[in-house]
């Protein structure tokens, strides 16, 4: 009887495991920097948290052959982008190109407010393509 | 037989290229990239002919007017011995043959429907107006080629680009010269039909790739014939036709049967279609008309008889599918459920009893 009990919580072990490995959790900033990687133009990863406040430098990879942007801001920032008619910007925090191929770094200080940003590239198509994600700040 | 040929295509051809206007120009049976990300591809005749271990695909590329960067990629199945101007006619005849049935149809029932860096150059051809160019390479180096030479690809390019160089590493791109096509008195909409010649074993035609840059409910529209020795085994299979319903979502067959011998005489006659035999082929029509989200897979041929299309060939993943968790689940519950059996003291002695026998 005790070896059918133990076997029943090692079912539910496996089971609470591989219920939390289908989730990947939101990643946070190791020493002030956050990887981020662009490939088959999606982020990955697409979930982040930072600390209200928090000042992160962002190390973006982009391994598709095909230019991508990394905008970081929330809905307004994103529709001025996704409406807007100006081509190419200089570079701003949280708001830079990232060329085929190329990596890119921009450092972002997060407002001091609990709340959620989005990201997301705005380059034709993109957008509405999938390639966006979102920061949970607090 | 030109003369012939196309008088009758004057008269019995007009309506479905007509229809096929309304519906959209005809360009090539490729992904279609333009500077803005918009694509005007709205559907694609081609005609996939295998006989003696070579593969002949000729399709149409449409000129969509100067000063607009639009040019085409192909994914080939190996690489190809020559690129020539297609037929005249071999297209439309195909039409003519398949698809008068379906206006004869719609006649019948019109009353009650009254409702690179990397990527190796292997073969450059001048085609009329048509720059084409044969690469090999991966994704990124296709794709890198490709943004370099000014070609503008749609966000699910890199993803798309990688499911072709898996399989095969050969990629047509083709675009019109404006400065040679305005030389040349081409027309916007006037289409110039190449014929690719590929030795395969494995023959297939590229599918996925009409959904390139497409909303994921787009509905792509294509229609494909296939001249083989045998009756073809496709994969995907395709479906059993409603009758020319254009509501039928899918791969249709509309037509399988043996090619008529006035179809084979007619096409024999076109220019570079002197290797089709005179009798003996089977004809197979089928017509896509599915959303951009239910492509993900090409056509697989098999006409050898062995009825066994490749699923490789057609996009299925060779190996083994990943690991998706619910069968982590599954596996977890099975040797739980082996665990408790092997523990039971009762099962154990029954088990051992079976085996005693």
């Amino acid at each position: 009887m005790k070896l059918r009990a133990a076997a029943a919580a090692v079912a539910l072990v496996l089971l609470v495991g591989a219920a939390a490995a289908s989730r990947g959790a939101a990643a946070r900033a190791t020493n002030g920097t956050l990887h981020i990687t662009i490939h088959y133009s999606k982020f990955d990863p697409g979930d982040l948290a930072v600390e209200p406040g928090e000042t992160v430098r962002f190390v973006i990879e982009n391994t598709d052959p095909i230019d991508h942007e990394f905008i970081l801001g929330d809905e307004q920032v994103q529709l001025v982008h996704e409406e807007g008619t100006e081509a190419h910007h200089a570079s701003r925090p949280g708001e830079v190109s990232v060329p085929a191929g190329e990596n890119v770094v921009t450092t972002y200080t997060f407002p001091k407010v609990i709340g959620s940003l989005i990201f997301g590239c705005h380059l034709p198509g993109h957008y509405d393509f999938g390639m966006r994600g979102t920061v949970a700040v607090g | 037989m030109r003369k012939r040929l196309a008088r009758a295509a004057a008269l019995a051809i007009l309506t479905p290229i007509l229809v096929t206007a309304a519906a959209g120009s005809a360009l090539a049976c490729g992904g279609l990239v333009t500077p803005n990300g918009t694509v005007s591809l709205l559907k694609t005749t081609t005609l996939a002919a295998y006989h003696e271990g070579i593969e002949h695909y000729v399709t149409s590329f449409e000129f969509a007017g100067e000063g607009q960067e639009v040019g085409s990629i192909i994914p080939l199945p190996g690489v190809p011995t020559d690129v020539i101007k297609g037929g005249d006619w071999t297209l439309q005849r195909l039409i003519i043959e398949t698809q008068q049935r379906q206006l004869e149809r719609a006649a019948l029932f019109a009353n009650a429907d009254a409702a690179t860096a990397g990527a190796e150059v292997i073969m450059t051809k001048k085609i009329e107006a048509l720059d084409i160019t044969v690469l090999k390479g991966g994704a990124l180096e296709v794709g890198n080629w490709a943004r370099e030479h000014g070609y503008f690809l749609p966000p699910d390019a890199p993803e798309v680009l990688a499911f072709y160089a898996e399989r095969s590493p050969i990629f047509l791109a083709a675009r019109f010269n404006a400065e040679r096509a305005e030389n040349r008195g081409v027309q916007t909409g006037q289409g110039t039909p190449v014929h690719i010649v590929i030795p395969t074993p494995s023959p297939w035609v590229p599918l996925r790739i009409l959904a390139l840059g497409r909303k994921a409910s787009e509905i792509v529209q294509a229609d494909v014939y296939l001249l083989t020795d045998r009756r073809p085994e496709t994969l995907p299979q395709a479906e059993r036709s409603n009758g020319f319903d254009p509501n039928q979502r899918g791969l249709i067959q509309e037509v399988s049967e043996p090619a008529s011998s006035s179809l084979l005489t007619d096409l024999r006659s076109d220019r570079g279609m002197k290797w089709l035999p005179e009798s003996d082929m089977w004809l197979t029509y089928i017509r896509i008309n599915e959303t951009a989200a239910n492509l993900k897979h090409d056509l697989a041929i098999d006409a050898s008889g062995y009825g066994r299309p490749s699923p490789v060939a057609a996009g299925y993943p060779a190996g083994a599918a990943p690991w998706p968790v619910v069968w982590t689940v599954l596996a977890a519950l099975a040797a739980v459920a082996i665990l408790m059996a092997v523990t039971d003291p009762g099962l154990r002695r029954q088990v051992a009893r079976v085996f005693r026998r």
